[in-house]
């Protein structure tokens, strides 16, 4: 029996007459790698920041972790890790300190902070750049910090928006092996994309066009359904009818 | 609790390694407190007077080198008629004009009587309305001079004369420095707290490290103390830099408690650090945050009596100042410092201050929304 640890039903933010997000039904199951794509400007991280508490929905009904997103906010955000679009640790922080404090806030014992500190930095490969600013790292190394940060107090669910953005493909490979070996200890990842061949690495996708949902399922029965060799094309065939664009 | 160690840890991390902070919270208050009281003084000194003649006596003559002898003017014309005088008030040379009629020695000694034109450019308020007050008062003086002349010849009669000696309490010298460091003092502990703690937590926001603290389970007051804290401790280091300044180079140390000032600046600072924090929950962007907070202080330094006392600005002023928590310790640190008051006296200012506090911090917590 898989079980929903994220239930959404008729979720909706409305910003004045514009609809970010309308009427967003699904769920994700435990440990599930689960591919949330959609053009620029579908709704997706006006959703995501629905799911991890830091925006109010208008309408709809949805829990996170078993939490209800209007009442529970705060408990949901003991579960969840977040990492956003646009980079979010302290620049002026060495890759340590970063560490360390968002450790503390999610209330690790200073003992549990320094062997996950050191855990984290071998597995990234970080040695020499422990003791450096953040400012200094390249994207890449950047990126693969916050997510290893997001999930630094093993979270129920992690929800990554566009972690990849603008990262080369050998690091994208390298980031996408932190995401399976997090899902295989059984954190479930939310993740939004624009790469495609990454959308074939979910276990199952959502395509959200315009604020809604139009297509759910794995790649593969995708594929099938719309006739197509790659999600490339599948995702082109919905979202070429799109009428909002950034 | 624990959350709060980790907050300030960060943030003392970051505030010393941001090196134009570190010059603004050191150097700033120094180079501030040497340079304005030395400029900001109300004395007016250097008033340019045309001098229009038509006596040409030895009684006018006696009264114009009075008139320049006593340091406040300098004699930038002299003029053989009023409209000559005039241009020069036209183009700036000249602040008062001082005409002196035909038969000016004759009428004085015969008729015991003569009017006197002092016309004054009140272009500069300040300087208009002082010039036109020193020049009355040394006519005066000089007319009183030359009474007791006539008198020694037994010519008129004895007129009694009130004669008013004042003496200046607390500022014997009536030191302009004395009276402006403390004021000044008090608006650099304001800007410091105010624009430090609001442009800190805008930053956050820009920066977007605030959603992924928003996205912890920290609790909204552990967050805002986090933030509160260390700038309630640079508040201080301030302040004592001010006041290491105040004594080295003005000699002034506070005839009242140190521990009593430094009681009212800490609960002080709460209050501004709370408006930088409201402020910065209304704010997306440091210019906005700016923007605003420069809105407040110009009107907090204004209306604050630091250069124009409360007593003398209109009654809606007057009230204004009362929302002002910057008048309260301008005032408490004349208080304080100069007039060595106690805690009795200042009590009824500290306790409107916590008010302001409490108020300001407050709101800035309801008013912090970790959820859009």
């Amino acid at each position: 029996m898989k079980e929903a640890v994220i239930k959404t039903e008729n979720l909706t933010k409305r910003f004045g007459d514009f609809i970010a997000t309308n009427a967003l039904t699904l769920e994700v199951y435990t440990g599930e790698i689960f591919g949330f794509l959609g053009a620029n400007g579908a709704g997706k991280t006006t959703a995501m920041r629905m799911l991890c508490g830091l925006s109010i929905p208008s309408s709809g009904n949805a829990t996170i972790a078993g939490y209800d997103v209007y009442r529970e906010t705060e408990r949901i955000k003991k579960n969840i890790g977040y990492m956003s679009q646009k980079f979010s640790l302290y620049e002026d922080l060495t890759v340590l300190e970063n560490i360390r404090f968002f450790g503390g806030i999610y209330g690790l014992s200073d003992d549990e902070i320094a062997r996950k500190s050191d855990a984290l930095i071998t597995q990234l490969g970080l040695q020499n750049e422990a003791k450096k600013l953040v400012s200094g790292l390249p994207l890449g190394w950047k990126q693969k910090l916050s997510f290893s940060v997001a999930v630094l107090h093993q979270p129920k669910i992690v929800f990554l928006d566009e972690p990849t953005g603008g990262v080369d493909p050998v690091t994208r490979r390298q980031f996408w092996n932190l995401i399976y070996d997090a899902a295989e200890k059984g954190v479930t990842v939310f993740v939004t994309t624009h790469y495609m061949d990454e959308a074939e690495y979910c276990n199952r996708v959502s395509i959200m066009v315009d604020g809604k949902i139009e297509a759910l399922d794995t790649p593969h029965n995708l594929k099938k359904k719309f006739n197509a060799f790659s999600m490339d094309e599948v995702f082109y065939q919905l979202a070429r009818g799109a009428q909002r664009a950034e | 609790m624990r959350a709060i160690k980790f907050l300030l840890q960060k943030e003392f991390r970051q505030i010393f390694r941001n090196r134009s902070i570190l010059a603004m919270i050191l150097v700033m208050p120094v180079m501030q407190l040497i340079i304005l009281p030395l400029a900001a003084n109300y004395e007016v000194k250097n008033i340019n007077l045309s001098v229009v003649d038509h006596d040409h006596s030895s009684y006018s003559q006696k009264m114009i080198t009075k008139i320049i002898s006593s340091g406040y003017f300098r004699l930038t014309g002299y003029n053989r008629s009023y409209g000559e005088a005039f241009h020069l008030i036209e183009s700036d040379e000249a602040d008062v004009i001082l005409e002196i009629p035909d038969g000016f020695e004759r009428n004085l000694i015969r008729e015991d009587e003569q009017k006197l034109l002092v016309a004054v450019n009140a272009i500069n308020g300040v300087k208009a309305n002082l010039g036109g007050a020193y020049l009355a008062s040394i006519i005066r003086d000089y007319n009183q001079e030359i009474r007791i002349d006539f008198l020694q010849n037994n010519r008129f009669n004895v007129i009694p004369t009130i004669d008013v000696t004042s003496s200046n309490w607390f500022n014997p010298n009536l030191n302009y420095q004395v009276y402006m460091v403390p004021g000044i003092l008090a608006v650099l502990v304001t800007m410091i707290g105010g624009f430090l703690t609001a442009l800190n937590i805008v930053k956050e926001k820009e920066a977007g490290t605030i959603e992924q603290i928003n996205v912890t389970p920290i609790r909204k007051h552990h967050f805002i103390l986090g933030k509160l804290i260390p700038f309630w401790v640079l508040g201080n280091i301030v302040f004592t830099i001010g006041l290491l300044v105040a004594w080295l180079i003005y000699g002034i140390i506070p005839v009242g408690s140190l521990a009593l000032l430094y009681g009212f600046v800490s609960i002080y600072l709460l209050a501004v650090l709370g408006l930088g924090l409201l402020v910065s929950t209304f704010c997306e962007t440091q210019q906005q945050a700016m923007f605003i907070m420069f809105f407040f202080m110009m009107i907090f330094i204004l209306l604050g009596g630091l250069f124009t006392a409360i007593d003398s600005m209109p009654e809606w002023a007057q009230v204004v100042t009362r929302f002002n928590p910057v008048s309260y310790l301008i005032t408490v640190m004349r208080m304080v410092i100069l007039k060595g008051s106690t805690f009795q006296d200042v009590a009824p200012h500290l306790g409107i201050i916590a008010l302001f506090a409490i108020g300001l911090n407050g709101w800035a917590i309801v008013n912090y929304k970790k959820a859009s």
